[in-house]
This record gives structure tokens, sequence and C-alpha cells, in this order.
């Protein structure tokens, strides 16, 4: 195992990264809206918000990755693999997401909201300065968390050809015969970015507003 | 391209092998995981600290790298140190330690959750030490325990989907062998998530069933 065999898997790395975050980000985007559908009052923005949520929960994400992959050539868009693996990444975490922005807004005590009502807040201001406020900041351990998930999942493209860390250390095992050592670097690389995520959220959260000191 | 579904009807029978065979590796990995998972929580708590440093390393180590590297590691690696295991036995090991590190965490966090005063209270009214832990310890745990330990499941179940990478005859790698073989991925494809689907909402379900049965229990711990 040398240097340049380890430089290689960080640089892969790269791409782990930026399609984890580039998932995470445009599955904040989709969630804010589906949780938004989920805390409805009408049936018809709810149920189609449920079923999205039950079906991305429900299939591995590998399933969902092969059957984008190829669902998008069929329906006539050709895009390069790396787009098939972000909308199938950011459809899946934003159904978790959803999730957890949905616990967030209904843990908003209702007396905060009723005063806010009290003082002469429009509903517009309750939702800006007292509803998602708290609602984010309640969600703030959780979206950490899945973000840890998603950098763990990305790994799973490698199927749909992408070179990350994993595909960068299948292809490098089978050409150098090290398979142990290249896998447990992958493996150091990946505790590493995750260790480093939950670090920063760790710092993020105590530097909120209501932390707990 | 028009679906078929005399495909699905003439393949029938080596869908359901791959069901049978994710069925059986997701339940007996689930099974020795939570083994495993209580052994090690049991040993970090009551065992000696030398003990719970390097079994706290390794649930790290399990919990912050993805299953697919394990995999690999296990696959690809093992012969190299004379583990050579053919796939199906490969991934069962694989989901089982995977499943454990977390299953560990689970009864690790049940530990702590059941209050000292109870196991006090019951050592005042005279409860031997193995009633205590029939009795106290393991109705509380299991209350705190199961709903965490039936997301688990679920995960576990999906998660099993990755053992097709290395050619474990699963469900994944079954429905997608016919789906290359008859011209229809995509069809193939959409069949299969839709039989994830149907067995994760059933699993979802009987997980919930099983909460609102044990939550009688609610009236002796609060």
């Amino acid at each position: 195992m040398t240097f340049k065999l380890f430089n290689l898997l960080v640089q892969a790395s790269v791409w782990t990264i930026g399609i984890s975050a580039i998932s995470i980000v445009i599955g904040f985007i989709l969630a804010l809206g589906l949780s938004a559908a989920l805390l409805s009052a009408r049936k018809l923005y709810r149920r189609p918000a449920e079923f999205f949520i039950s079906f991305f929960r429900g299939v591995p994400l590998l399933v969902q990755l092969l059957l984008i992959y190829n669902l998008l050539p069929f329906i006539g868009l050709n895009v390069p693999s790396i787009v098939a693996a972000i909308v199938g990444m950011s459809l899946c975490t934003a159904a978790y997401q959803a999730e957890n922005l949905r616990g967030g807004f209904e843990s908003v005590p209702k007396g905060f909201i009723e005063a806010a009502d009290m003082a002469g807040l429009s509903p517009r201001q309750i939702f800006m300065r007292i509803k998602a406020p708290i609602a984010l900041r309640l969600t703030f351990p959780a979206l950490v968390n899945e973000a840890i998930m998603i950098l763990k999942s990305s790994s799973l493209v490698s199927v749909v050809g992408i070179v990350e860390i994993t595909r960068m250390a299948q292809d490098l095992a089978s050409s150098t015969y090290m398979p142990i050592e290249i896998f447990s670097s992958a493996a150091i690389i990946y505790l590493a970015i995750c260790w480093i995520v939950a670090m920063t959220g760790k710092y993020v959260e105590r530097s909120l507003p209501g932390a707990v000191k | 391209m028009m679906f078929d579904p005399n495909v699905i009807l003439r393949h029938m029978p080596e869908i359901m092998s791959g069901t049978a065979v994710t069925l059986a590796l997701w339940i007996t990995g689930m099974l020795l995981g939570v083994i495993l998972g209580f052994i090690i929580a049991t040993l970090r708590r009551y065992g000696s600290p030398l003990l719970d440093v390097p079994l706290g390393l390794i649930v790290e180590v399990l919990r912050g790298t993805p299953f697919l590297i394990q995999i690999f590691l296990v696959y690809y690696g093992g012969p190299f140190i004379g583990i050579s295991l053919d796939p199906i036995p490969c991934g069962l090991l694989g989901l089982s330690i995977y499943a454990a590190a977390y299953y560990s965490e689970i009864f690790r966090a049940g530990y702590q959750a059941v209050p000292h005063g109870h196991f006090e209270a019951a050592e005042c009214l005279g409860l031997s030490r193995l009633q205590i832990i029939r009795r106290i310890l393991l109705p509380e745990m299991a209350l705190i325990v199961l709903p965490p330990s039936v997301n688990l499941a679920v995960i576990l179940l999906k998660e099993s989907a990755v053992l097709s990478i290395i050619t474990v005859p699963e469900l994944t790698t079954t429905v997608s062998a016919i789906g290359s073989q008859e011209y229809a991925f995509l069809e193939a494809i959409f069949l299969l998530a839709l039989i994830y689907w149907f067995i994760v909402e059933a699993a979802a379900r009987l997980g919930r069933a099983a909460e609102a049965r044990l939550s009688t229990y609610r009236f002796a711990a609060p």
C-alpha cells in the first residue's frame, strides 16, 4: 500500500463528498415542500406526499438508483450517470428529511404560536419568525445524522459507474491484489469524513441559539 | 417496450426463491445481530473497562463505514487471510456483524434508560437478582428497545439488497437477472421495488402492532 494508492482514494472522495452534499441540499429543499404537504389539512396534498415518502423509505436505495438510472433514458432523458445518481439520492434523502421536518414542525409548542398570534403577528410572520426557526433548530441533529447516512449510502452510486471512493477502491483492489489494504484505507477515509461531519454538526449545534450548554 | 405479465408468471419460481433467500438472510442476520449486539452491550456495561474501549471502537468503525465497504473487505479481503467464504455465508456474516453494531447501541441506550430507583425498589421488596432481571430490567428494556429495533430491522432488510453486488442469489440479483434475460430491465426493477415496498410495509406494520401490544407495560413503567 503506497502513498500514491491512498492518494487516489482521497482524490476520489471529492466525488463522494460532492454527490452527498448536493443531494442533501436538493433533498432539503424538496423536503420543505413535502413536509408542508404532510402538514396540510387537505388530503389532496397530504396523500401524494405520504405516498412518495412511503415509497422512497420502503425501497432499498440500490433499487431506487437502478430504477432511476434505467427510467431516465426510457422517458427520453439521456443524462450522464452522475445526474441519475444525484436524482436518486436526492429523492431518497428528501423522503427521510421530510419526516424529520414534519416532526420538528409538530413539536413547536402550541403556546408559542398562540402567543405570537395574540401579539398581532401575521400568519406569515408566525411562520418565518416562530415556527420555522424552532422547527429547524429542533431538527438540526437529525439533519446531521441524515448527512452521515447519505455519505455512507453514496457508496452505492458506484454501481452506476461513478468513480467515487468505493468504485476507486474496487478498481484498485482488482488491479493491485491488495484488497485488505485498499478497502481498509477506504473505510478509514469514510470514517474520517463522517467524523468531521459529526464534529462540525456538534460545533454548529452548540453555537445555535437555544443550545443546551 | 410493453410489459408482459406472463414474464412474471414464467419466472415465478425464481422470484419466490430470491424472496426466500432475502427473507432468510434478513431474519437470520437480524437474530444473530440481536444476540451479538446484546452480548456486546452487556459486556460494555458490566464487563471490564478494558473491554469497553476496544468494543466501542469496533462499534464506531462499523457504524461509520458503508456496509458495501465492509462486505467487500470480507468477500475480497477474506481469502488473503485464509477466510474464503461463498457469497451467501459471506453476506450473512457481513449482515450479522453490521446489525450487531447497531443493535449494541440500541441495547446500550436500553440499559441506560431503566431508572436505578426501580432496581432499588425491587431489591427492597425482596426480589432475587434473577427476578429483577426477568421482571424489571427486561420488560422495561423491551419497551425502550422495541421502536428503534423495528426501525433497524427495516433498514437491514433494505441493506440486504447490497448483497446482490457480491452475487448473493437474493431478490435483487434474481429479479435483475430476469430483467436482462427478458430484455425488460426497467420493468423488472419496478417489480423489484414493489416487492421490497410490500415486505417493508408489512414488517413496519408488524412492528407497530408489537409496540402497541407491549405498551400495556407502560402502566408499570411510566
